[in-house]
């Protein structure tokens, strides 16, 4: 059973376990529950032991190893891995091997961790309960009949499952905080271009962005230190130092002299009783840790869910466009001309859910629709990050529930598009502004769903968001909470 | 079809497409260049794989300034890269990425010379940065082949306004600006192997009227002639639409350059909705001061220049000059030539655009094996009467032949030239004495038999005999008897 990250390094570094131990504990677990979670798409368990094996060999003979040596992860399946079969959950890309690794995956791999396998996803990341992957839904391992949140579900399970010490997802609406929440765990959005896309495949170029899912705040920021940092071929990757030392952030610091925003908008309409009252007792908590809590306003947020339905469409329209079947992929058989073989291999490759979205994306990209889709949409985008500029003015960072609801469901929301695209509404103006934020464990429900808080930082000031994350999980004890089918596990 | 003695005019504007001589494709680290076997100068970006994002390549932005500053257009301190969507199998991304709303240049001009001493300037709208598509081949059988190694390969397109007036003048155009990118070092210009093409907007009017008529786009223009007479052909086909009431149907056709016609491409290679958006995944290209610097830094002087300053200070004619100066290096050769000979530029212009653009590429004299200096010394031995112009023939076949510089020819092969007047006096005189009937002949008043004479004076000296001495030796000869 794997306890989290920097525990787990402490204790490999101590020489209390070895990698190999480590990670076929991981392996164990995964064969224990995935039957029923459905979080991974594939286990790569002989190449994960063959990388353990080395780091205990090198350790044996005192190399110097990297910062997550022996430590075994998992990554959605949007990164590409060399060698091991990426899907990004669509039928389109079975079977694609990818010739070369995402740069986040090289700094893992550099850092000397051991890669398990690949995460289940909503197909090209679009969606937020998981349910749109292209083989099999992903379940929540609080109550195996609701879904985990999406579209990075598989990777907040298995955290929450104990199948790894920590996870990579994207986020491009909530990807990352909105399964985090609904699955009990930590999960942290880097501002857009901490950490590089290439070898990310691309749903909304301006939008994605890859980050750490894990069991604790300390334990997201060991990931994000090791992924973090400009990398020369992404041009929109930030040349901004990294912070550092988030790992070790010192226990039960408190949170004097720091100002957080709450949104006004936060305790609206559809925020469930469950998710407000274990919101009211974060409030509580963090006013004790010192910090001064002032109410904000952020107007243009009520429209960042159709802007960002506009943005996040169109870009997909477009990136979504080389999957032809031409060069790599999955290729219809039989077509009389081009185009046959495009619509044939597209309509038969890609689901219902990316379908809608190139169809909407298209759309809003077309002439004579331009100005009055993408073009505005563009210009309310602006609208919102004056509101965060003009807010973090008088704040440090922002609180806001992470989901209005914890899980829902299977099956509740498919037939109901903009139910779904509804759990992600404070989540997204984060992605539109290019912001970090990082949904932590704040509570549970009365059916025992697990809740998530937000913290919202300015950019690059990752550093405070998880410095005001370590102090809430400091003092509070939900992050030591786990389902009753991990701890049933191995 | 011709549109001379009917009362239309033709206008024309061009977008030309002019592949930049970087080392290195426009978004990745492939090598640029041409002539590969298929698909081998490829990387997972270029083959626009899951995952892969485009880094601009600076290089291709300083080629892009460099133009832009020769052309004197306005530097734009931000622009923005797009997206144009289209499918298509050399299209690997499914999309270009160009420069559509902001582009890095606006405005700027060509000035041309006519060739009937006119001159005329055509304004340029623009010039954009893009990146180029793959080649497809359709093949037998229905298969088409795709090759990618021209996918991503950076181009300027530069489009001109529509100000061109006929197909001549169209085509000067663009032998200006063909001169001009080659000149900077931009391209390399082959319109053979793709780095330099051109689509035509053609459309006509009556003489006189000011608003545009409908126009017709026209690709697939492969070579200066190409141009010329499909600009020609489509004009024509306006207008015998016209004069039969009929309309112009605003379309995109394809040269044949076989069939010398154009026709319409069909519905759907045509309909495209491009769904511009700006490239989110590269952020706007800030111009720094050191980017304009770099771009202006050792521009050299262009053809227009150098052919002015050439008719000025060396007297050679207008036509001369722009022969000399149509390739750079060419005109460099012809600078060098001169320089090594101050004395005779006419002369070494002669044996330049006669002699030795009949055996050596203009782009390969400077390469070739006449160097400048050796043509400046064979025009040298000529004007000091060393050779005449006979000899100085068959030393220039010889140093064709790779055997070396002038003078060590002339001293290999004996062939200079006799000066001596006492030696051709004694050879005078025995070939008078020698063909009495002859001399008879010419005292009996046929005076062309004095070409009898020279010839077999110079066939005794070997042709080494200076002609101009032999004439006046045996004019004076030949009178003495008399």
């Amino acid at each position: 059973m794997i306890d989290g990250l920097c525990s787990l390094r402490r204790a490999l570094d101590a020489g209390h376990l070895s990698a190999v131990e480590a990670t076929t504990a991981c392996l164990r677990s995964i064969e224990a529950t995935d039957e029923r979670l459905g979080a991974w798409l594939a286990v790569d368990a002989e190449g994960a032991l063959a990388q353990a094996a080395n780091v205990d060999r090198r350790r044996a003979a005192g190399d110097a190893l990297g910062p997550l040596a022996g430590v075994p992860l998992g990554v959605k399946d949007i990164f590409l891995t060399r060698g091991l079969t990426t899907t990004c959950a669509s039928r389109i890309l079975e079977g694609f091997v990818p010739p070369y690794d995402a740069t986040v995956i090289g700094r893992l791999r550099a850092a000397d961790a051991v890669l398990l396998g690949k995460h289940n996803m909503d197909e090209f990341a679009m969606g937020s309960s998981s349910e749109s992957s292209g083989f099999h839904p992903v379940r929540n391992p609080w109550d195996l009949d609701r879904i985990p949140g999406g579209s990075s579900g598989g990777s907040a399970v298995a955290v929450a499952a104990g199948h790894c010490a920590g996870a990579l997802g994207t986020d491009t609406g909530g990807s990352v905080r909105q399964p985090a929440a609904l699955c009990g765990v930590v999960g942290l959005k880097p501002t857009y271009g901490r950490l590089s896309r290439f070898g990310v495949i691309a749903f909304a170029s301006s939008l994605d962005q890859p980050g750490p899912l894990a069991r604790t705040v300390r334990d997201a920021a060991a990931l994000f230190e090791v992924c973090a940092g400009l990398d020369p071929f992404d041009a929109t990757s930030a040349d901004v130092p990294v912070p550092t030392g988030l790992a070790d952030l010192p226990a039960g610091a408190d949170l004097r002299g720091l100002r957080l925003g709450v949104p006004a908008e936060c305790f609206g309409e559809g925020l469930q009783p469950g998710v407000a009252s274990a919101m009211r007792a974060a409030l509580d908590v963090l006013r004790d840790l010192g910090a001064e809590l002032v109410d904000i306003e952020l107007p243009h947020t009520r429209f960042a869910v159709a802007a960002y339905y506009l943005i996040a469409t169109a870009e997909a329209s477009s990136n979504l466009a080389r999957y032809d079947g031409v060069r790599f992929g999955r290729r219809a058989g039989a077509a009389d001309d081009l185009h046959d073989l495009y619509g044939a291999t597209r309509g038969a490759g890609f689901g219902l859910e990316v379908k809608r979205r190139i169809m909407l994306g298209t759309f809003a990209l077309s002439a004579g629709y331009y100005d009055a889709y993408y073009q505005k949409a563009s210009q309310v985008r602006t609208l919102i990050s004056r509101d965060f500029d003009r807010a973090f003015e008088a704040v440090d960072a922002i609180v806001t529930p992470t989901s209005p609801t914890t899980a829902f469901r299977l099956g509740e929301r498919v037939a109901d598009p903009l139910q779904m695209y509804l759990a992600d509404i404070f989540t997204i103006a984060c992605n539109l502004a290019g912001l970090p934020g990082m949904s932590i464990p704040c509570g549970f429900d009365e059916l025992n769903l697990p809740v998530g808080l937000q913290l919202l930082g300015r950019a690059f000031d990752e550093a405070t968001v998880c410095r005001v994350g370590a102090a809430y999980e400091d003092a509070t004890d939900w992050t030591a909470r786990r389902p009753s089918l991990a701890e049933a596990s191995p | 079809m011709s549109l001379d003695d009917r009362p239309w005019e033709t206008v024309i504007g061009l977008e030309v497409h002019c592949q930049l001589a970087t080392a290195e494709k426009l978004f990745c680290g492939c090598p640029n260049r041409f002539g590969q076997p298929p698909n081998r100068d490829t990387c997972p970006i270029c083959l626009g794989m899951p995952g892969v994002l485009p880094v601009l390549n600076p290089h291709a932005v300083r080629l892009a300034l460099r133009a832009g500053h020769a052309l004197g257009c306005v530097v734009q301190p931000r622009s923005i890269f797009a997206r144009k969507h289209y499918f298509y199998p050399d299209l690997p991304k499914g999309y270009q990425i160009t420069q559509y709303e902001q582009p890095i240049l606006l405005g700027g001009a060509v000035d041309l010379e006519l060739d009937d001493g006119r001159s005329a300037r055509i304004n340029l709208t623009r010039i954009h940065i893009e990146e180029d598509a793959g080649k497809s081949s359709h093949g037998e059988g229905g298969a088409t082949l795709v090759d990618l190694n021209r996918a991503g390969v950076p181009l300027i397109e530069i489009v001109s306004e529509p100000e061109m007036r006929s197909a001549d003048e169209a085509v000067a155009y663009l032998r200006a600006l063909h001169a001009i990118v080659r000149y900077l070092g931009v391209s390399d210009g082959n319109m053979e192997e793709g780095s330099f093409r051109c689509d035509a907007n053609v459309s006509i009017r009556r003489a006189g009227e000011t608003t545009l008529g409908t126009r017709t786009e026209l690709k697939n223009l492969n070579s200066f002639r190409g141009v010329q007479r499909s600009i020609e052909y489509e004009a024509g086909r306006h207008a015998d639409l016209l004069e039969h009431g009929r309309a112009i149907v605003q379309e995109t056709r394809l040269w044949d350059d076989a069939a010398g016609r154009t026709r319409a491409m069909r519905g759907k290679e045509e309909a495209h909705d491009y769904r511009y958006f700006p490239e989110p995944d590269l952020p706007a290209l800030v111009l720094t001061a050191a980017d304009e610097v770099a771009a202006t830094v050792d521009l050299p002087e262009l053809p227009a220049a150098r052919r002015a300053r050439l008719v000025a200070v060396t007297g050679l004619s207008a036509y001369d000059a722009a022969v000399l100066t149509a390739e750079r290096a060419l005109a460099d050769y012809f600078e060098a030539a001169v320089a090594a000979h101050p004395a005779n530029p006419k002369g070494i212009s002669n044996w330049v655009t006669s002699e030795l653009l009949a055996r050596v590429p203009a782009d390969a004299v400077a390469a070739g094996p006449v160097p400048p200096v050796a043509l400046a010394r064979l025009v040298g031995l000529i004007d000091d009467g060393t050779l005449s112009g006979r000899l100085a023939k068959e030393v220039f076949e010889a140093m064709l032949a790779g055997e070396g510089d002038p003078d060590a020819i002339v001293e290999a092969r004996g062939l200079r030239q006799v000066t001596d007047s006492d030696a051709i006096e004694v050879a005078c005189r025995a070939v008078i004495a020698g063909n009495p009937a002859q001399l008879a002949q010419f005292r009996g008043g046929k005076a062309q038999v004095k070409g009898f004479f020279v010839g077999q004076v110079m066939r005794a000296t070997g042709g080494k005999a200076n002609p101009g001495q032999v004439n006046a030796l045996l004019d004076r000869l030949l009178a003495e008897g008399e």
